[in-house]
């Protein structure tokens, strides 16, 4: 609760609506003890005299009475009436409600019906209805603004109590020989309650303005009681000439409706529990850019990552994903990068294009290397042009990563036409033939669908059939295969083999598979807590694993054939990237840990084409 | 597509039949003798008589219902006391005034809701975004009547932009420049509040899909940000704007009472008050049943352009 308060004050417009309410609140609540005028009290002889006049701070209105005082009663009564009707219509409608979601069946269906029949009215003219048919009043008009809200709450409240209804403690209620109004009473209420709450102060704002508004048409309350809409309809005939009249109440109702919509905004935000965590993350088109320290010098490869670093900035919280990492790339050649979930493995390849979602999201040091030209910091237009057309991603779970609502020829005839002026009729043409590539049967119809169409290995080779729109020179591919059984995956692979000796592209395969290392990669680097940790050609580093993590990653895998033996987990977990213990993140885990590794920079040590980050290797490389 | 309309269209007759019993029922809660509260407490007992045979009003309750809803099918809504013509006339050259006003409105908040959110959300916590946001924070507390009032205040009364109220110049109008010019600011007192809420909801749908991987997969492959914006982010976004445009509508028309009783607009909103304060209860009955069904039918087509849209609907 202190949690949610810090969190509702920390938004300081939420505080400024609470503080301004409250201000009109007390001084609604502290009338009897003011020196205030009588309300309706006529001095016609004193009538329309303009604000900050003698005796009357803002004036006086068409019969000379006091507008301060006016204004106070008429705030009084707006509030108690609109406080009343939420009031009321919670109380109705969540009853309602409860009702439907717990006895469920063909009672909720009755009632669902007939809510969702006054739900299809525009909530005037129902309350018109109701004015009309029991007569312009105050009280009429409270009734009628209340049983408008009623379904609202019925619906929000059904939802909730459905949600309830089927869980254990219910059943447990039920067993336990409870009866459906004990059960609903002391079972259902107090989980239902908290969001009653919620639902009323969200929507007291809106009541108070609709009864106000009945009011300002003549059919709420009648003079000489007057509420702020009733104020205020009484005042437009005299606007023109004599404005204040006017403008003292629809000023107040605008107070009121703007405190309660903050206020109601704060709850809302402070109960998110993703502005709780403070993650959300912004849509920048790439990634930050706050680079410190030297720029590390280009090389000759296709593609350089060079001591790349990139960090989530979250709260006061900052989680080191990469923490320095270098890769590079040559024409036709395929690197495994691999690592469990959260060793930063898809950040780095997201980097590479500035594509790591910003903020939180922010590239602190090192440089990408295509073709010699640093793309960390290159302007905006410099990156686009060379997405997909010179580096071109493939991405896991290809059901998210293609737009839903686009066919699937329309979505890569667009990754071409991003990139190449050509005509629409000869862009579909290459799309079909691009679904051909990927050995996608019936291209010519299939290129029509939609992604929900098709199926899990369809649109991984969608996915794929884009990355090859343009013709890349690297194409990163972040797991393409882990959300695919184990046929689709040869399939995919072999696919991937293939057109990497055609083309001649390079790849940079991302996984947590060796088996697909070993099928596919040339060469593989070993990533843990954002650092490269182990590198080499693949057959030697499977061969003969030289870092303690290494080993015991491949003993990990279950060996097809190699009869029932014991599969070696790893103890413990990765450490968190934003506490990283001094040393080798690994060595907590790490059976052969010394003393030495836990303290000071460990360097990626070995003679090329191997290298490994530990002191104690399991091999010398 | 065709056959999808035809269903959604059946699925509304019971809705429709709903709000006649609706209706039906919320006049019948009339205390008292209805004759009596039609003609006043000064009527003869002959003309009450009169009266509740004519309306059928001595036949039981379900009876009455089925020769009312019997009359409607044929056009009948009943006649106007306080108006002495057939009601539905009324009401149809009223609903008429109120379609030019709303749909106007309803026109402006979409766009410039949706624009404001999205330009918000692309520029989340920039300027341009604080600036909405506030813009649109008084936006939705300022209640349309008085931003009306307001309004003609500045820019009829002390600007003299703009003819204070009315439909059409009393002398020598009448033709579409003349509308217009009238219509100018009742549709944007209107449109405020409208406008607020969906650029409210466009930001935040958009937020929640600039943050979905296909956003990734459409930069990835080098589509411009503009178009990742305009095209992938807000077709997608779109999805949950659309029903939510659909309940607008029903505030807008609900907000057109209000605004055609400050700019004196000839609609139906404002035929429904003096119809209430002169108590001329079938009028009102007609009136109301007649906006709500044609609001139903509004409905219907904004599923239809839902359905359009998202391609996972069946239809």
């Amino acid at each position: 609760m202190s949690a949610f308060l810090r969190l509702l004050f920390r938004n300081r417009l939420a505080a400024l609506g609470a503080v301004v309410l409250a201000v009109i609140v007390i001084l609604v609540l502290i009338i009897p003890v003011l020196p205030l005028q009588n309300p309706d009290a006529t001095a016609t002889a004193n009538r329309f005299q303009k604000p900050f006049s003698a005796g009357h701070p803002l004036g006086t209105d068409h019969l000379g009475r006091d507008l301060l005082s006016r204004l106070l009663h008429g705030t009084r009564l707006s509030l108690a009436v609109g406080i009343a009707a939420a009031i009321i219509a919670a109380t109705i409608g969540s009853a309602i409600g409860i009702v439907a979601g717990y006895f469920g069946g063909r009672t909720d269906n009755v009632i669902m019906r007939l809510v969702d029949m006054l739900m299809a009215f525009p909530y005037i003219l129902l309350a018109l209805a109701i004015v009309a048919a029991l007569g312009p009043g105050l009280m009429n008009a409270l009734i009628a603004v209340a049983a408008v809200n009623v379904p609202f709450f019925a619906r929000n409240i059904r939802g909730i109590t459905v949600g309830l209804a089927g869980r254990e403690f219910i059943d447990a209620a039920r067993l336990a020989g409870m009866g459906h109004t004990r059960i609903i009473l002391t079972e259902l209420l107090p989980n239902v309650l908290p969001v009653i709450v919620i639902a009323m102060s969200t929507t007291v704002g809106w009541m108070i303005l609709e009864t106000a508004g009945l009011s300002f048409l003549g059919l709420g309350s009648q003079p000489p009681q007057a509420d702020l809409g009733s104020m205020l309809g009484e005042a437009r005939s005299a606007m023109i000439s004599h404005p204040h009249t006017s403008i003292v109440p629809g000023i107040m109702i605008f107070l009121i409706v703007m405190s309660i919509n903050l206020l109601g905004d704060g709850v809302r935000d402070a109960l998110d529990p993703r502005l709780r965590s403070g993650a959300l993350s912004r849509p920048r088109a790439t990634t930050l850019v706050r680079r410190s320290g030297d720029i590390p010098a280009p090389t000759d490869d296709l593609l350089a990552i060079r001591d790349l670093q990139t960090q989530f900035h979250v709260g006061r919280h900052i989680y080191r994903a990469v923490g320095g990492v270098s890769l590079a790339v040559r024409p036709g050649e395929c690197l495994g990068v691999i690592g469990e979930s959260g060793s930063g493995k898809s950040v780095t390849a997201l980097s590479v294009m500035g594509l790591v979602a910003s903020p939180p999201g922010v590239i602190t040091g090192g440089a990408v290397y295509f073709r010699g030209q640093d793309l960390i910091g290159a302007p905006y237009e410099t990156l686009r042009q060379k997405r997909g057309d010179s580096v071109a991603y493939i991405f896991q779970d290809p059901l998210s990563t293609l737009h839903p609502l686009y066919r699937i020829g329309q979505q890569l005839a667009e990754a071409i036409r991003s990139h190449h002026g050509i005509s629409r009729a000869e862009a579909h043409r290459r799309a079909v033939q691009l679904l051909k590539d990927v050995r996608i049967p019936n291209a010519e119809s299939r290129v029509n669908d939609y992604p929900h169409e098709m199926s899990g290995g369809m649109r991984q080779r969608v996915g794929i059939a884009m990355a090859l729109a343009n013709e890349p020179d690297v194409i990163i591919a972040d797991e393409p295969t882990t959300a695919l059984d184990v046929t689709v995956q040869a399939q995919i692979l072999s696919l991937l083999d293939d057109l990497r000796r055609e083309r001649g592209l390079a790849i940079v395969f991302i996984t947590h598979d060796f088996g697909v290392v070993a099928q596919l990669c040339d060469r593989v680097a070993v990533m843990y807590a954002g650092r490269i940790v182990e590198e080499g050609p693949t057959a030697a580093v499977l061969d003969a694993p030289a870092h303690p993590y290494t080993r015991r990653l491949i003993a990990c895998v279950p060996e097809l054939g190699g009869g029932r033996r014991e599969l070696a987990a790893i103890p413990g977990l990765p450490p968190m990237v934003d506490a990283l213990p001094p040393g080798c993140a690994f060595a907590p885990r790490c059976d052969k840990a010394q003393d030495s590794c836990r303290s000071g920079e460990i360097a990626l040590t070995g003679t090329a084409p191997r290298a490994v980050r530990c002191l104690y290797p399991e091999e010398a490389v | 597509m065709g056959g999808y309309i035809l269903k959604r269209l059946i699925s509304a007759i019971p809705v429709l039949l709903g709000i006649t019993i609706i209706v039906f029922l919320i006049m019948s809660l009339i205390p008292g003798d209805p004759a009596t509260a039609i003609l006043g407490s000064y009527a003869t007992p002959e003309n009450v008589e009169k009266l509740n045979r004519d309306l059928g009003l001595d036949k039981p309750m379900v009876q009455r219902y089925f020769i009312w809803l019997g009359n409607m099918l044929t056009g009948d809504f009943g006649r106007s006391f306080s108006l002495n013509r057939p009601v539905i006339d009324e009401v149809l050259e009223r609903f008429n005034a109120t379609l030019i006003l709303a749909g106007t409105a309803f026109v402006l908040c979409s766009v410039l809701g949706i624009l404001a959110g999205v330009v918000s959300a692309a520029r989340q916590y920039g300027f341009a975004d604080k600036a909405i946001t506030f813009v649109v924070l008084i936006g939705i507390s300022v209640p349309s009547f008085f931003l009306g009032m307001m309004m003609i205040l500045l820019f009829a009364v002390n600007l003299r932009w703009l003819p204070v109220s009315g439909m059409y110049a009393i002398y020598g109008g009448g033709d579409l420049p003349d509308l217009l010019n009238h219509l100018v600011m009742p549709a944007l007192a209107l449109a405020a509040v409208a406008t607020g809420v969906i650029a409210r909801l466009s930001r935040s749908a958009m937020l929640e899909v600039l943050r979905q991987d296909f956003i990734r997969t459409a930069r990835a492959k080098g589509v411009p940000e503009r178009r990742v914006i305009m095209g992938h982010a807000l077709r997608a976004a779109m999805v949950s704007i659309i029903p939510v445009l659909g309940i607008q509508a029903g505030f807008v028309l609900s907000g057109a009472v209000y605004i055609e009783i400050v700019f004196q607009w000839p609609g139906v909103g404002r035929m429904l008050v003096d119809a209430i304060l002169k108590r001329d209860l079938l009028l009102v009955q007609g009136g109301v049943v007649f906006v709500a069904a044609c609001y139903v039918l509004f409905n219907i087509a904004v599923d239809v352009a839902q359905s359009l849209l998202d391609p996972r609907i069946k239809t």
